[in-house]
């Protein structure tokens, strides 16, 4: 089941418990939405892309038109249990805002962003001094969604400053899970479980 | 289950007793005409029910008896189809206060003349009574989906909020939780005009070898114009002129366009009543689901345990995704089920009679959660 997942998406399907409620936010083509369902979940999602929400609607999945920036206040205090937030972070206009929301409607949420201090980052703009374009960030930068580039130690920093609870995180490199050890460095991907 | 020919039942339910209404009065004498298609599972868990809209009828998907037209929805209801009838059956009913089949002012009262304007005013939850009151009748108990369009998802909501164990899914597509004030203004529109004609003569024209024709077929024009899209109509008539090479500096119908919207106008008149056409308009500008629950449309919802999938338009300014959006933040606040999208089409309102190959995804899609 998993293993068709992206690897970020796999080690939060793994940890979402069976049988909770879910809303995935920003949820594409729903693929971790059908993972969750497969567990049971009560599971759904918001989508910005009209085409990918019809094509989780085609596949019996729950999951409205939406902006995480601006829609995310529709849904009342601890809607769910678990609030995720894949690779999405990094494209909203108010990413601090968008995890308050994401932490009142969940009791814990999941973000997974890429890591914008990964050394092959790093070292592609400061020999390149072009913004860089690698596996994980693959769009040029007039092209690209994400607006808000972070790195594991910004995320960090903000999780601190704003009194939020890190439950767990995990880094990627590839689809292998690496170390916590030197993450924003090392680190192309990160997953956090957080709480308030 | 075995693929049956595309038949269509046509039957009519006289009921044997009065359909109270929301104004407070009852209806002795009820009968609703509808069609079924495919059949009822034994378990009687397979039913879909179609609600039609504003001047929709039961021939959802077989030909119009008078104008011989392919039913409204056959490019959705069919074999096959989004709404396939090899697996569903699937039910229409002439809305309650029409005039194929269903009592409404053109029917006989209990004292043998036409109702016209003794006919109660009734509301879209009068029509929702009447698709019940058929549902008691051929024992499904609870549908596996209500779908409509426009009025027709009106009546879904309605059936949602109001029966709330009936149906396992609501499909709701460019409609509104309550009928915005644009929407109503227009309406009054078409009623005036259909009033303002000396034909209508108070709504008492049954017999009198005259009918508002001219009235209702400039409501039929006005309403037309709110189905379709500024960018539709630039596309199919821009200002082109219909079989001249010039200006007539006269009154005809120079232009396509005016000679599109006349030809509608005219068509309307031999299908339809106008005294159906003030009751029933007049139905949907009363609607506002939230209006018992002071304004809260999530607590409309409270009871709830429908699956909801809503649709709008982009191009649909009579029913705009707004009003979509209201009642999926409603459903949201309910904690009930929701998929919502606004699919891009470019025919304006009439949108979900058209062809639009990412509805008939969502529909298949949504029906076989």
């Amino acid at each position: 089941m998993s293993a068709a997942l992206r690897p970020d998406l796999a080690i939060i399907a793994e940890h979402v418990a069976p049988g909770t409620r879910v809303l995935d936010v920003g949820c594409g083509d729903g693929v971790l939405l059908a993972a969750l369902r497969d567990k049971r979940c009560d599971a759904r999602g918001m989508e910005l892309d009209p085409h990918d929400v019809a094509t989780c609607v085609a596949n019996g999945l729950s999951v409205i038109q939406g902006d995480a920036d601006s829609d995310l206040s529709f849904y009342p205090d601890r809607a769910v249990d678990y609030a995720i937030l894949s690779q999405t972070l990094q494209t909203t206009k108010r990413p601090d805002k968008v995890l308050d929301e994401l932490l009142r409607i969940g009791r814990k949420a999941f973000v997974s962003f890429p890591n914008f201090a990964h050394w092959r980052v790093r070292l592609a703009l400061l020999f390149g001094g072009r913004m860089p374009v690698t596996r994980l960030i693959p769009v040029a930068w007039y092209e690209t969604p994400n607006i808000h580039h972070l790195t594991v130690d910004d995320f960090r920093a903000l999780v601190k400053e704003r009194g939020i609870t890190m439950e767990q995180s995990w880094f990627l490199k590839g689809d292998r899970l690496t170390s916590a050890a030197a993450a924003n460095l090392r680190a192309e991907h990160a997953v956090f479980l957080i709480s308030r | 289950m075995p693929s049956t020919p595309l038949l269509a039942a046509s039957r009519v339910l006289d009921l044997a007793q009065p359909l109270p209404l929301d104004c407070g009065l009852s209806l002795s004498a009820v009968s609703i005409a509808y069609e079924t298609y495919g059949t009822l599972s034994p378990a009687r868990d397979n039913a879909v029910l179609v609600c039609h809209a504003t001047t929709g009828d039961q021939h959802v998907a077989s030909p119009h008896p008078i104008t011989g037209k392919p039913g409204w929805w056959s490019r959705m209801v069919g074999p096959g189809k989004p709404i396939d009838t090899d697996r569903f059956f699937v039910i229409c009913a002439n809305v309650l206060g029409s005039c194929m089949g269903t009592t409404g002012p053109a029917s006989l009262a209990p004292d043998g003349q036409p109702y016209a304007m003794r006919f109660p005013v009734i509301t879209i939850r009068d029509m929702v009574r009447a698709q019940i009151a058929l549902l008691d009748h051929l024992g499904v108990d609870r549908l596996h989906a209500v779908v409509g369009g426009s009025m027709g998802g009106m009546q879904a909501l309605s059936l949602a909020a109001h029966w709330p164990e009936r149906a396992a899914r609501a499909m709701v597509i460019a409609a509104t939780a309550a009928m915005p004030a644009q929407n109503i203004a227009f309406q009054e529109v078409g009623r005036q005009a259909i009033m303002a004609d000396p034909d209508w003569q108070g709504g008492a024209y049954y017999g009198t070898g005259r009918a508002p024709d001219a009235g209702l077929s400039v409501a039929r024009m006005a309403a037309h114009i709110t189905y379709l899209s500024e960018a539709t109509l630039s596309a199919k008539f821009g200002r082109r002129l219909q079989d001249r090479e010039s200006k007539s500096f006269g009154f005809d119908a120079d232009f396509q366009v005016e000679s599109y919207l006349r030809y509608q106008g005219e068509s309307f008149i031999e299908r339809f009543d106008a005294n159906s056409y003030l009751y029933i308009t007049r139905a949907m500008s009363y609607f506002d689901l939230a209006e018992e629950h002071g304004g809260r449309l999530a607590e409309a919802f409270a009871r709830a345990t429908a699956r909801f999938c809503l649709v709008s338009f982009d191009t649909d300014w009579l029913y705009p995704t707004e009003n979509s959006r209201d009642i999926v933040h409603a459903l949201n606040a309910a904690g009930l089920p929701v998929s919502f999208m606004e699919l891009a089409a470019p025919f304006g309102h009439d949108s979900f009679l058209l062809e639009v190959p990412a509805l008939d995804r969502v529909m298949a899609g949504f029906l076989s959660q």
